[in-house]
């Protein structure tokens, strides 16, 4: 478990260009913060460093005492690309991010059941529409349940529905002490604090 | 089942399906063992005296098949982000994707192998050591090949760029594989050659997932 999020004076490039600098961020636990700002703005990039996939320029990134290493079995990085391959079914690559991510076998089934993803369990994922991958992606979230969720545009090929669904999900995240970050175009259900990025 | 056998089974099941698996790669291998006799020839003596040569060349290109998408598929769906984020070091990773992908290619590749080098006249008695040779051979070659498809991540026309960069690190197995052959079919030692080939193999799997890691950080940074 890692008790807070803080950012201190992060500065942030990519291809020579520089996203945002001094940035200051805290997020402590049972709190979602949505990231917004123009495209290109560095929000997915804030994310990534958040997660150790990319180096900041500048500033520090810590995890209230916990080393980052430590920190990254705390985190559920949920992106633009849903990590999942067209040729196997739903089943197996849902069991496989389970397996893989330390959670019990039998949270399969009912992270399945909570997105309402049984009857398409045999399918290939190919044969899933993109809202339909976003919710396999999503059963991720509750199959190995991890305290930081770093979400990129969660809610993008969801139907109206289903953000409402998403909206409850998160709430019971937040219940029982987890983080959100989220960068997002679109109001985040539950949001309780909004940051701009790249200004 | 812990992580990393999690990991290597599905690893294994993605490289036994992509793109038809091991059957590409041994057709290909049977293809080349075809075109060979017609292109130099058809006459026993000749052939027999570069058979196991052009066994181990063939081998070498049928493994190179299937290494450039090594990581790109992962790479192109965000699977490589989230495998990054395990608690099983990057390095690991690298280890159990080029395993199962000689699971994959190479274990079949060494059992066609013989099959191969016989068709091209080679004598029956080196079958035994094409086997074992294929074997360490494939190891060192997923394994060196890794680097190259680690690499070229990114890369426009990456599989080009893969080959160019694997191709060199294929030049010491190659040599000491089919070293071993010939001494063996000349009646002449033939330990040396394959000592050293399993010296690569090992420094191979030993060396590579270091590489193939810091390169494929790099390539997500």
């Amino acid at each position: 478990m890692i008790p807070e999020v803080s950012i201190q004076s992060l500065a942030l490039s990519r291809g020579g260009r520089q996203l945002f600098s001094r940035l200051i961020l805290k997020l402590s636990p049972g709190e979602a913060i949505a990231l917004i700002g123009r495209n290109g703005a560095g929000k997915t990039s804030l994310l990534r460093a958040i997660a150790g996939l990319i180096n900041p320029d500048e500033g520090e990134i810590a995890f209230g005492g916990v080393e980052p290493a430590e920190a990254r079995e705390a985190i559920h990085l949920l992106g633009h690309l849903d990590g999942l391959k067209s040729s196997r079914t739903a089943r197996d690559e849902l069991a496989f991010w389970t397996g893989f991510g330390g959670g019990a076998p039998a949270a399969v089934e009912a992270a399945a059941a909570r997105l309402e993803l049984i009857p398409l369990l045999d399918l290939e994922v190919r044969r899933l529409s993109a809202g339909q991958r976003r919710r396999l992606a999503l059963a991720r979230l509750l199959a190995a349940p991890r305290p930081l969720w770093l979400l990129d545009e969660p809610l993008s090929p969801l139907d109206a529905e289903w953000r409402g669904r998403f909206g409850e999900i998160m709430g019971e995240h937040l219940a029982t002490g987890g983080m959100i970050l989220a960068a997002v175009h679109d109001p985040l259900p539950l949001a309780t604090r909004t940051v701009e990025v790249g200004r | 089942m812990s992580r990393v056998s999690t990991l290597l089974a599905r690893e294994t099941a993605l490289a036994w399906g992509k793109g038809g698996g091991p059957m590409v790669a041994v057709g290909f291998y049977a293809g080349v063992a075809t075109l060979l006799p017609l292109a130099v020839g058809s006459e026993p003596e000749r052939l027999a005296a570069i058979a196991p040569g052009a066994a181990w060349v063939a081998l070498a290109l049928a493994a190179l098949l299937s290494l450039d998408r090594l990581f790109e598929r992962d790479y192109e769906d965000g699977s490589l982000d989230l495998l990054t984020l395990s608690p099983v070091p990057l390095e690991i990773i690298c280890a159990i994707k080029c395993l199962a992908q000689w699971l994959a290619t190479g274990l079949p590749l060494a059992l066609a192998a013989p099959v191969a080098a016989i068709a091209l006249g080679a004598s029956p008695q080196l079958s035994g050591l094409v086997v074992a040779c294929a074997l360490l051979g494939g190891l060192a070659f997923s394994f060196m090949g890794g680097i190259g498809a680690a690499l070229s991540l990114g890369a426009r026309r990456g599989g080009l760029l893969t080959a160019v960069i694997v191709l060199p690190l294929f030049v010491p197995p190659v040599i000491f594989g089919g070293g071993a052959l010939a001494s063996l079919e000349a009646g002449l030692p033939w330990s040396a050659g394959f000592a050293l080939l399993g010296a690569y193999a090992a420094a191979a799997v030993a060396l590579g997932p270091l590489a193939m890691a810091a390169a494929c950080r790099n390539a997500l940074s």
